[in-house]
């Protein structure tokens, strides 16, 4: 028992928590009332929107139709999956090697690592940006893909769990005639598979959600992520001043995730949590 | 990639006799794998970071020809430019909020909950902003918050008060961006101090009690509020960082405005350097934001390896 049990001291404990809950999830109810509203009646005064069907319609019609806002979650579906299939192909080979093979240059490879996961993720974004401006790919999904693909700390999470992996079932796979890059893939990747799992969260989440860097290399609404749409929503568009419809694209870029999250809370939470050590 | 993907790697090795591939094979399989993130680890974050380095004391700027060393004038420029100073005071302000509240905030559900029965509901719901995206939800707020007809408010007027102009008011709009901070960090601190309190031993409880400890605030002073001292460390460490960072919320609602109230450090970088193309200043503003963030982690591990060291030794 951390607290005392008492019945008072449950009832206050319980009010807290209660009311805490409500600060954290009002924001969402919110949105999606507002979304089923008339947009002529979200601020007519009283506490709720009240949705109606047709405030519904209007709405989410506007969201889909006065900007590409499916392009924008398409955008964004791609640049994630693009980004977090890059770096899985990169991070699980070197991880391996780090952890299971000796190589000239090991020990360095290792330093440069640790030293990366120092660097916080703004700081190379501007020789990054000069570079890609100079040859002409901003507005790409180049621009939104490349800076990421390399992930030092997929290699390090990888790294420290394949350093623990039995070294026998390495060299019965090694006689078997297995080489260094079919173990890699044949038989770590599916070891590590709850770091996959684990960082692909973190990876999809932080993605999806991120605004800096889309709105550094992004100017064209075409090629923009769903992040980025709804900032440019609100302040351009023909959605712009639209509260009820820009609370439709709201709803409508936040239910992916949101939703992956209540059916796999605890993979969810864990990817988070350690991607942010 | 093509490279390590095209070279049948067994073929380096005749691995016939002894348990082990020759090293000489392994060596090459080991440089084959690594070379891929060896090289895009160079070109996209060491080398990058390092050319920033340099940057920071030239006036680079993007579009302009030619560029001169200037040694520490940007650096100097930033420490006697008001308006960098006011997003140092604005970003202290927000820190100074958001980094107590969402840290004491989440130690209290965390404690709360942690016997609940209802531990997973709640769980679910404070961490929901941290799973959602943030882009998204700041518009949500700033409806909440309109000027006058918002749901904040209508809340003010009918409990008697005059309504607030959170968002449009230079005296308020730091503190309504740091409200939502907070609402976004809270159930990310939550899940560690949870983690933290599952790693203590109930026997500790059981001992406080026997010490006369038997009531909530005893025992938590005596028992979990020591024994989470790391994990608080290391949340306070990851909130003072994320607070630091701050971005979204300003790029997205207030654009550093209403005069400048709004402007921090993380804004102000980005309007330098991508909106005005002053690299090298900008380039300075990162080097600084970079020195800062190392040296919170490094204040982070030197705890953490006093604490683990005073384990090792035999402590509790």
């Amino acid at each position: 028992m951390i607290l005392g049990q008492s019945s008072s001291s449950r009832i206050v404990s319980h009010a807290v928590l209660v009311t805490g809950a409500i600060i954290m999830v009002f924001p969402f109810l919110w949105m999606i009332l507002a979304s089923l509203t008339p947009q002529s009646e979200i601020f007519d005064g009283s506490l709720l929107p009240t949705p109606t069907l047709h405030g519904a319609i209007d709405n989410y019609g506007t969201a889909l139709s006065a900007i590409p806002l499916l392009r924008f979650m398409a955008n964004g579906f791609v640049v994630c999956l693009a980004i977090l299939v890059l770096q899985i192909a990169i991070a699980i080979p070197c991880g391996y090697a780090l952890a299971k093979l000796s190589f000239p240059g090991r020990p360095i490879l290792l330093v440069g690592v640790l030293l990366g996961l120092l660097v916080p993720v703004q700081i190379p974004t501007i020789p990054i940006y000069i570079a890609l401006a100079k040859s002409g790919l901003l507005d790409s999904y180049a621009a939104l893909v490349l800076p990421w693909i390399i992930s030092v700390f997929a290699i390090f999470l990888f790294r420290q769990f394949f350093v623990t992996f039995p070294d026998e079932v390495l060299d019965a796979a090694r006689l078997d005639g297995f080489s260094e890059l079919s173990i890699a893939w044949r038989i770590m990747l599916p070891a590590a598979w709850p770091a996959v799992v684990s960082f692909s969260i973190f990876s999809i989440v932080a993605h999806w959600n991120d605004l800096y860097w889309p709105m550094v290399v992004i100017t064209n609404p075409d090629m923009m992520t769903a992040s980025l749409g709804i900032a440019y929503f609100r302040q351009a568009g023909e959605g712009a001043g639209n509260v009820g419809a820009l609370m439709a694209g709201g709803v409508l870029v936040t239910a992916p995730l949101v939703s992956f999250f209540l059916l796999m809370q605890k993979h969810f939470i864990r990817g988070l949590v350690l991607g942010r050590h | 990639m093509a490279l390590a993907n095209d070279i049948p790697l067994s073929s380096l090795a005749p691995n016939t006799a002894g348990r082990y591939r020759p090293a000489r094979a392994q060596a090459q399989a080991g440089i084959i794998l690594s070379v891929p993130a060896t090289l895009l680890l160079v070109a996209l974050v060491i080398g990058p970071a390092i050319l920033v380095f340099f940057l920071s004391f030239t006036n680079a700027s993007l579009g302009l020809a030619g560029i001169q060393f200037i040694g520490v004038a940007n650096y100097t420029r930033m420490l006697t430019d008001p308006g960098f100073a006011q997003s140092l005071r604005n970003t202290a302000l927000y820190v100074a909020v958001v980094v107590p509240t969402a840290i004491g905030w989440g130690l209290l559900v965390a404690v709360l909950i942690a016997r609940s029965r209802f531990a997973v509901l709640y769980r679910t719901a404070y961490f929901l902003p941290v799973a959602a995206s943030l882009v998204a939800l700041a518009t949500a707020w700033e409806a909440i918050l309109h000027p006058s007809l918002g749901f904040a408010n209508t809340l003010l007027q009918l409990l008697g008060a005059s309504p607030v102009r959170f968002l449009s008011d230079p005296a308020t709009a730091i503190y309504a961006l740091a409200a939502i901070g907070v609402w976004q960090l809270v159930g990310f601190n939550m899940i560690l101090f949870l983690a933290g309190l599952s790693t203590i031993p109930e026997e500790l409880y059981e001992a406080a009690t026997i010490d006369g400890a038997d009531r909530g605030l005893k025992r938590f002073l005596l028992v979990t509020w020591p024994m989470l001292a790391p994990v608080t460390v290391f949340v306070t460490v990851m909130t003072i960082i994320r607070a630091f960072s701050v971005f979204e919320t300003v790029a997205v609602l207030t654009q550093g405005g209403p005069m400048k109230s709004t402007s921090v450090v993380l804004y102000t970088f980005y309007e330098e350097g991508f909106r005005f193309f002053r690299v090298g200043y900008a380039s300075a503003i990162s080097v600084s934001f970079f020195v800062f963030v190392t040296f919170l982690s490094l204040v982070q591990m030197r705890v953490s390896e006093r604490r683990a060291r005073w384990k090792a030794n035999g402590g509790q």
